[in-house]
């Protein structure tokens, strides 16, 4: 008896859709609700940030890293001026490395919470969505009312921030976090343990320590598979080995190691670990001006510099060749998430269509810092 | 007071049995037409409020008309009627364009025509007929024939999907449904809904109400599986995979604007009406007071057959906004291997229930 072979049909999710987080091409080959072979096709919001670097003075690159990852632009500015007070071997002030960490932190937290929220609404549950976009809100306050935006910062500068914290931002912080920490745990009961939730997620869309390192998915989708590997512990920039944090990872809780609920798991208790370093740092933080450190005139020395950083995505890399002038000859962002959309067709191959959506929501990826 | 007293009554005045009967259709045909539409209107009003508070919002709000929507926003409903009453009927040009336009009305019809025997009181319904559970029941499956034409007619990926999944939901979750509205029907020993009521009338030791909800522990469980079906068979969260917006964006509804759309919405309401009169008629006793022999009159019984009909929706909408979505074959998984041993295990408990009880 030969094997009964359905018709295929291609399916094109995106560009516009709900739930590709930006605006994604997935052109899904389906027998019926079986999905057989997916292609991502990107370069819907591509807005040529290397070309564009290559034209304008080194401060002013950054404005367009912050465009790259939206949703956690204090990271990607981070990226970009660890790398370049590296290329210029410039010593900045302790006060400016503490409130990196803060705002890099606090940033974290609020990327986190949104791809949580966001995750929880391709799998259908709407409320949590909110419940964390609500507290997302406090987080971007707070950057409000120290830096003047609310998404797009612009803060961090080569040598310095461009503001000093407010008189009361240590208050303000800490109330938050004080507020902030036994939400997490409504989160978990409202959408974590929910029954309907673990089916949905466990055991789908497993990606094993061996693929993940292979496709070079890194960050919480890397660490969801198992594998202990952060950059802020393993690698440390500024000043990450002053503080005590502790790396999650995936255990497969409920299913196997690598699926999508240890990749949101891990998100979750990065957000406590996020909390843990920000107290740390709020303690700790000393006096000092932030714009002592400041260069007067950016002009690195002819060279190059690979920089990587953890942003709330994985290893976000910032590779900058300098040739003496004012203007960078080459900058070229390792993308984290592009990574992980990478394996997407190897993850998701013989899932449901409604699994495909689950899988592309843990990887949690923006398309800002795909396409650049 | 019946369709049956009216024609009685027009033929009276009337010597053409003809225009008796349409008059007396008409007469009581309208009420429930405004019934419906008025049961949508509250019905979105109030999911907006309840997922709104739910979600820590505060939802629709205003300070007067011609504003805003109103005090507390209560003019939205009307604002988005009207709008979608103005709003262009696009039909995309590879539909089947027949299909399409009557797809709608088709599930509207489905689910308008279970009201007619739905007990509001013990004096008022329109059709007291004597198998009105099985009525419900088999108008209640007309829809699914309107989800696929919609589905097909519309030419769309996303509509198919939605139709296909919406097909196999709705006819697998009749059967528990259908296996647990047996229950009462055996514990009574009729399908009318009026004679059902009147058996849940009573107390059970003199503190429960005697409804069937309470009479035995299977008809306890009955009912839950009946209440899930039937919001499976609403195609509401967690069984709202057929319109799956993260995945299907709006599934079988996608092509749809305008009034047909809002057809749609009157449609879901009124479906997730009549399950939830049918649930209170067959296992929350009806019109009865919930306190056994106090409040018994007619014009409380209207009151409490809504007050029961509105908690039911009222959860359904808590469901709605606390629960993800389940995957097909998890939806399946449910229905075929959970709720479909479970109701047939039911209906031997209750038999043997019956033999050794009475």
């Amino acid at each position: 008896m030969g094997v009964v072979q359905g018709d295929q049909m291609v399916l094109n999710i995106g560009p516009q859709h709900p739930s590709t987080h930006g605006v994604l091409r997935l052109e899904v080959t389906t027998d019926g609700e079986i999905v057989s072979k997916i292609t991502p096709h990107l370069g819907y919001l591509h807005r040529c940030f290397e070309k564009h670097a290559e034209n304008v003075t080194y401060e002013q690159v950054i404005p367009f890293t912050d465009r790259c990852d939206y949703l956690a632009s204090m990271n990607s500015n981070f990226g970009y001026v660890v790398a370049m007070e590296e290329l210029m071997d410039i010593e900045i002030s302790e006060r400016v490395q503490y409130i990196r960490v803060i705002m890099a932190e606090l940033n974290r937290i609020a990327s986190h919470l949104l791809a949580l929220g966001v995750y929880g609404l391709d799998i259908g549950a709407f409320t949590p969505f909110l419940y964390m976009l609500r507290d997302r809100e406090r987080i971007l306050d707070i950057f409000e009312y120290t830096c003047g935006a609310r998404l797009l910062y612009n803060y961090m500068w080569i040598g310095g921030v461009s503001h000093d914290l407010p008189k009361d931002f240590v208050k303000i912080c800490v109330e938050f976090l004080d507020y902030f920490e036994p939400q997490i745990e409504e989160y978990n009961n409202l959408l974590t343990f929910n029954k309907i939730f673990i089916e949905r997620t466990a055991d789908v869309g497993v990606i094993p320590a061996e693929v993940a390192v292979s496709y070079g998915v890194s960050g919480p989708n890397l660490r969801g598979s198992g594998v202990k590997w952060d950059v802020r512990k393993d690698e440390p920039y500024s000043i990450y080995d002053r503080f005590d944090f502790d790396i999650p990872t995936g255990s497969g809780e409920f299913g196997t190691l690598g699926d999508c609920f240890d990749r949101y798991w891990v998100r979750m208790l990065e957000v406590t670990q996020s909390v843990r370093i920000i107290r740390q740092a709020l303690k700790d933080l000393p006096g000092g001006d932030v714009f002592e450190t400041m260069p007067k005139k950016i002009r690195p020395p002819v060279g190059s510099v690979y920089r990587r950083t953890e942003s709330p995505r994985g290893d976000l890399g910032y590779y900058i060749v300098s040739d003496g002038t004012p203007s960078p000859t080459r900058v070229k962002m390792r993308s984290p998430a592009f990574t992980a959309l990478s394996c997407l067709d190897e993850v998701s191959s013989g899932w449901m269509i409604s699994d495909v959506l689950a899988i592309l929501g843990s990887l949690d990826i923006v398309l800002g810092e795909i396409d650049r | 007071m019946t369709v049956d007293y009216l024609i009685e009554l027009f033929s009276k005045l009337f010597d053409s049995p003809f225009i008796s009967f349409i008059l007396a259709v008409s007469i009581a045909g309208i009420p429930l037409f405004v019934l419906m539409a008025l049961n949508a209107t509250v019905a979105v009003y109030v999911e907006r409020k309840v997922s709104a508070f739910m979600m820590d919002r505060i939802g629709p709000m205003g300070q007067g008309p011609g504003l805003h929507a109103g005090p507390w926003g209560v003019l939205q409903t009307i604002a988005d009627a009207v709008k979608l009453l103005i709003k262009e009927d696009t039909i995309p040009s590879s539909a089947d364009k027949l299909l399409f336009k009557v797809a709608p009305f088709i599930i509207f019809i489905g689910a308008f025509l279970g009201i007619a025997v739905l007990p509001f009181s013990s004096v008022i319904q329109v059709v007291d007929i004597n198998i009105g559970v099985f009525y419900i029941i088999a108008v209640g499956s007309v829809g699914v024939h309107g989800i696929v034409m919609a589905g097909w007619a519309s030419n769309n990926k996303w509509s198919l999907y939605g139709a296909m999944r919406s097909a196999a939901q709705i006819i697998s979750y009749e059967i528990p449904a259908g296996l647990s509205i047996i229950i009462p029907i055996m514990m009574t020993g009729t399908m009318n809904l009026q004679s059902m009521i009147e058996f849940q009338s009573g107390s059970i030791w003199g503190i429960l109400p005697n409804w069937i909800i309470f009479n035995n522990p299977f008809s306890f469980l009955a009912f839950f599986i009946f209440f899930i079906s039937a919001v499976a068979e609403t195609n509401r969260t967690p069984f709202d995979i057929p319109e799956a917006e993260s995945e299907l964006v709006a599934g079988w509804m996608t092509e749809y604007s305008g009034f047909r759309w809002a057809v749609f919405f009157l449609s879901e309401y009124a479906n997730m009406f009549v399950v939830s009169g049918l649930a209170a008629a067959g296992f929350l006793g009806g019109w009865l007071s919930p306190i056994p022999g106090l409040f018994n009159s007619p014009i409380w019984g209207l009151f409490w057959f809504f007050s029961k009909i509105i908690f039911l929706i009222f959860v359904m909408m808590w469901f709605r906004w606390t629960f993800p979505r389940l995957r097909v074959d998890q939806l399946m998984h449910v229905c075929w291997k959970v709720f479909i041993p479970i109701a047939m295990l039911n209906i031997f408990g209750v038999g043997i229930w019956k033999l050794i009880i009475g």
